[in-house]
């Protein structure tokens, strides 16, 4: 069934734009997050980072900095190593679920020896004052000796090239591979036409507005520690604290993450500054504070993609793709780090999106390199895919001479195809890819270009456009949701996932809305504190919609069932005559009749314990082994560009997604806009660069890092939801958080490509800064010279 | 980082030899230098005390001569440390060609590598000071030793011009600089793009360091 626009529920209920319930205290200033957090004694940390990308640390002299007014201590890794803290370990490898063996690293949360990167932790400063710290971290002297440093993953991965870990030939951790190599290569040898570009995926900074903070305190009476963290995922961070790095059971941690400003996947893991301040906390007795400025930020913090690959596509005469071959190496930077295994593996798995091709062979090496770790970064692994695919779909169409519209109808699966499982394995449970493309075209006007491009070129500006398609996996892992009905009926939603900008407030109660009947503006939503929540695995990925949904599905059923025992007790019938309904439970079709609040209320009876149920209650729901979503869509962009200066002006851009059965669709295009921004911020600025040569990080400020600005963007997205439910999952809903992401880098570079076409500019790399454009300009009128 | 430039001094060679070899000298040139001591013939220290906007401070630098060949050329090698502001390192090739008998022309081609802090979040004002303290650096030594204020600082400045057929140069590109810089392939990423050394930048080594510790103070003001 297809729908575009809403299926609308009850008022506040599935399908309605219900406003936010957070940002009121968002907007008014009183959100909570980790850095307004002030507790009785507490000192602040200031940490001291490598300023070598590799080198060994010939001394550390921390005198004058003790000495230092304020100081309170100055800790360094051997400390650490004398106080028996461990480090961090990756998330997951590939080993760990039947992959291929890797290289594991552990990142010390203070190096003690051999420093791997610029921002490498070294020593911390603990003061009673933030200022003070810095002045004394400022006067820490670390000699370092330093070592050749490698870059890029291509540089890492040549003969001789300087090693990150002695023992770790080549510099690479882990390769993995998919497909059928032998009947792609047949593909590629009774090809009429064969395309291949190498592409590099530019590295990046999630640049969350909160940048990372975190507050340790331990309490000695309990030998319990408390770490306020700005996370996603609160019971990830506590188990990997506890085994790794304290070495205590994990219910001797709490972990709090409350308001979280952004995360988009940086933050799903430990850093090595929640380490640091609970176990500088439990050293000084005294709670410990650090809150990250915005250069540690882009220094320190997980960055996203550095995947250089080398792709081809094979196709008939006709324009049909017969085969998809990528040889790829993804920089993992100086460790392994978070989950940056996921983004690896997605780049691979998900390669052959929204298109039939019979015969595909991906293959990538995860390289260490001299830089930041990468970490998975809001779209993880997809937008690489969908980079490469769409890239080669337009130089295809370009090749053979066919429509660019044309050579997507010809590949892409059909509706009834469904469900479809793609030559890597991937089964694709519904979908009609054709149908979004078709409608954001219609939307996009993209027959009236002609028109628009003639008024471009009167003013001597160059005008192209771009349709792509994109593909999505959502939803990994499993959780828990918990529903704790109260004496007066209403009810508290304990969350495992951790919504950091994702609207969770709203939604989760929205459901619980429909489906119970309980008053909207009742329903109380807590998440984030591994004291309160049993259990639970944050969010990212865009995981909740699915898994959260699912589980507080189940608890709501779980709740109507016992709810329904009670019901026939007080309306004195038999339980098998029991209905449920808006909220209501009948006896038949009969009017007598009980609302769900009032059996709620019947649980907390002073006496007695009725008829074979608990005092109270809670229900639990658990979701887990469906197969992940798939979201799916299109994106029109249309640019103008000025070959006078480089500059790209986006004049139109069009969005089309089907998320399955639509929650929120304020929410929905909410998300979907967001990620669009990163997406171009991605293709048109962004760049975390370092020197090829010193491995020194030349973007360490804003004014060296190019963040999306109001005036990057195109004065208006327009969004339109389709409703294909999804068959995998009881509510039939798609993710929706990263879809933007993964579309936008392609559809802005393709744009930009077709306007540049006629001067003959074939291939830009990300980002498409006005002087690379320009630059891209001038080399081609050279060549077109010569 | 690699920087080449070229001036033209009024003063014949011999003079403008012994001035830049001259700690005195090179301290009055140097702006808010407090200090250059000679240890060894060959081996300098040198102290300066530089205002950037608001911030004040006292940086410490090493120098080191090598490849002494008066009155024509020398090698200048020079490092520090800012401590968590960041390290520099470098080495300029100065070179002295008489012009006439009462000019002399400077050539110098310097290589720096600045790190931590400075790096990070300095690349795009070292620029700026580079170029004022060269050019004050350059009117002083043209004041000490001629007495002339109007020091040329032109000579083999030949703009880089577009092509007739190619669009018109980026707004960022400065194309009239003379100072070229080894550009990479990557040099258009945004950071790299606006570092591209396009000032004047003279950097016998004292300079050098020094200026981008003033930068990275800068940078770091609260």
């Amino acid at each position: 069934m297809l729908r575009f626009g809403v299926n609308v529920g009850a008022k506040f209920g599935i399908g309605q734009a219900v406003r936010r319930a957070e940002d009121r205290r968002f907007v008014a200033g009183s959100g909570r997050y980790v850095g307004d957090i002030v507790l009785p004694g507490m000192a602040h940390a200031v940490v001291v980072y490598s300023q070598h990308a590799h080198g060994m640390i010939r001394s550390i002299d921390t005198s004058r900095a003790s000495a230092m007014p304020g100081v309170i201590a100055v800790l360094t890794g051997a400390d650490a190593v004398a106080d028996g803290i461990g480090g961090l370990p990756p998330y997951f490898m590939p080993a760990d679920s039947g992959g291929p063996p890797g290289y594991r690293t552990i990142r010390p949360i203070l190096v003690a020896d051999r420093v791997r990167c610029i921002g490498d932790r070294i020593a911390v400063v603990i003061a009673e004052s933030e200022r003070q710290a810095r002045d004394a971290a400022a006067a820490i002297d670390v000699d370092i000796a330093p070592l050749p440093a490698v870059v890029s993953p291509d540089a890492a991965a040549a003969p001789g090239a300087p090693l990150v870990w002695d023992d770790c030939p080549g510099n690479a951790c882990f390769t993995l591979a998919f497909g059928d190599v032998a009947a792609t290569e047949a593909a590629f040898a009774r090809a009429a036409h064969v395309v291949a570009l190498t592409i590099h995926n530019n590295r990046i900074s999630a640049n969350s507005i909160e940048p990372r903070c975190a507050v340790g305190c331990f309490d000695p009476a309990t030998a319990g520690f408390v770490l306020h963290t700005s996370s996603q995922n609160p019971h990830g961070v506590r188990k990997v604290l506890a085994q790794s790095v304290l070495h205590v059971p994990e219910n001797d941690i709490r972990v709090i993450s409350p308001d979280v400003g952004g995360g988009f996947g940086m933050k799903a893991d430990a850093y090595p500054e929640d380490a640091i301040v609970l176990w500088a906390a439990r050293r000084l007795g005294r709670p410990v504070k650090w809150v990250g400025t915005r250069s540690e930020a882009l220094m320190g913090d997980n960055h996203g993609r550095d995947q250089t690959a080398d792709a081809a596509l094979a196709l008939d005469e006709h324009g049909r793709a017969l085969g998809l071959r990528l040889t790829a190496r993804h920089a993992l930077g100086a460790y392994v780090a978070s989950a940056t295994v996921a983004p690896i593996t997605f780049a691979m798995r998900m390669l052959p999106g929204v298109y039939d091709i019979p015969a595909v062979a991906v293959r990538t090496t995860a390289t260490f390199t001299n830089c930041s770790p990468t970490g998975p970064y809001r779209g993880a692994g997809r937008p690489e895919a969908c980079f490469a695919l769409e890239r080669l779909m337009d130089m295809a169409a370009r090749a053979i001479g066919i429509d660019r519209v044309d050579i997507r109808r010809r590949n892409l699966i059909s509706a009834d195809q469904m469900p479809y499982t793609t030559a890597v394995g991937v089964t694709y449970d519904s979908g009609d890819f054709g149908a979004m493309m078709d409608r954001c075209l219609s939307l996009a006007d993209w027959s009236g270009f002609p028109e628009r491009q003639r008024q471009t070129e009167a003013k001597g500006w160059l005008r192209g456009r771009a349709v792509t398609s994109y593909l999505e996996s959502a939803g990994v892992f499993n959780d828990r949701m918990e529903l704790r009905f109260d004496p007066e009926g209403n009810v508290t939603i304990l969350a495992g996932t951790h919504s950091h900008g994702q609207g969770h407030a709203t939604v989760f109660p929205q459901l619980i809305h429909e489906w119970l009947g309980l008053p909207y503006d009742k329903i109380k939503y807590i998440q984030g504190d591994t004291d309160k929540v049993a259990f639970g695995r944050g969010t990212y990925a865009a995981r909740s919609s699915m898994l959260a949904g699912t589980a507080l599905h189940a608890a709501a059923q779980d709740a109507i069932a016992k709810g329904r025992t009670m019901a026939a007790q007080l309306l004195d019938a038999d339980i098998d005559d029991i209905m449920f309904a808006d909220g209501q439970y009948s006896v038949g079709q009969g009017n007598r009749t009980i609302g769900f609040a009032d059996v709620v209320k019947a649980f907390y009876r002073p006496i007695g314990v009725p008829g074979g149920l608990s005092l109270g209650l809670t229900t639990i729901g658990t979701a887990g082994g469906q197969s992940p979503n798939f979201p799916n869509g299109a994106h029109v962009c249309e640019v103008e560009v000025d070959p006078a200066t480089g500059a790209i002006h986006i004049d139109r851009y069009v969005v089309v997604d089907d998320v399955g059965r639509i929650l929120n669709p304020m929410i929905c295009e909410g998300q979907i806009v967001g990620g669009i921004a990163q997406g171009l911020g991605q293709a048109l600025l962004e760049a975390i660069v370092y020197d090829p040569d010193s491995g020194q990080l030349l973007s360490g400020s804003f004014s060296d890092y190019g963040m999306p600005r109001p005036d990057t963007m195109p004065l208006h997205i327009e969004s339109e939801l389709a409703e294909i439910p999804c068959k995998t999952n009881v509510l039939g809903v798609k993710g929706v958080g990263e879809s933007g992401t993964i579309a936008a880098p392609p559809t802005l570079v393709n744009a930009v490509l077709d306007a540049l076409w006629p001067l003959g500019v074939t291939d830009i790399a990300m980002p498409l800064t006005p002087a690379r454009v320009w630059t891209a300009i001038d080399q081609a009128s050279k060549r077109g010279a010569a | 980082m690699k920087m080449t430039g070229e001036y033209r001094i009024a003063a014949p060679r011999n003079r403008v030899w012994d001035a830049i070899n001259d700690p005195e000298i090179l301290q009055h040139c140097i702006p808010g230098c407090e200090a250059i001591t000679r240890n060894t013939p060959t081996n300098w220290t040198a102290r300066v005390t530089a205002k950037v906007g608001p911030v004040k401070a006292r940086f410490q630098g090493n120098i080191r001569l090598e490849d002494l060949d008066p009155p024509s050329s020398c090698r200048i090698v020079g490092e520090g440390s800012g401590g968590a502001a960041g390290f520099a390192r470098g080495e300029a090739t100065v070179q002295l060609d008489a012009d006439g008998t009462d000019a002399t022309v400077l050539r110098y081609t310097a290589q720096a590598q600045v790190g931590g802090k400075l790096a990070q979040i300095g690349s795009r004002l070292i620029d700026s000071f580079a170029q004022r303290y060269a050019d004050d650096f350059f009117a002083q030594l043209a004041a000490i030793l001629g007495g002339e204020r109007d020091l040329a600082v032109a000579a083999a400045v030949q703009p880089e011009a577009p092509a007739p057929s190619a669009p018109h140069v980026p707004a960022d590109a400065e194309p009239g600089a003379a100072v070229t810089r080894d550009d990479r392939p990557d040099a258009s990423f945004p950071a790299s793009a606006a570092k591209r050394f396009d000032s004047q930048s003279f950097t016998i080594v004292v300079l050098s360091l020094l200026l981008v510790f003033m930068t990275v103070m800068y940078a770091l003001k609260p």
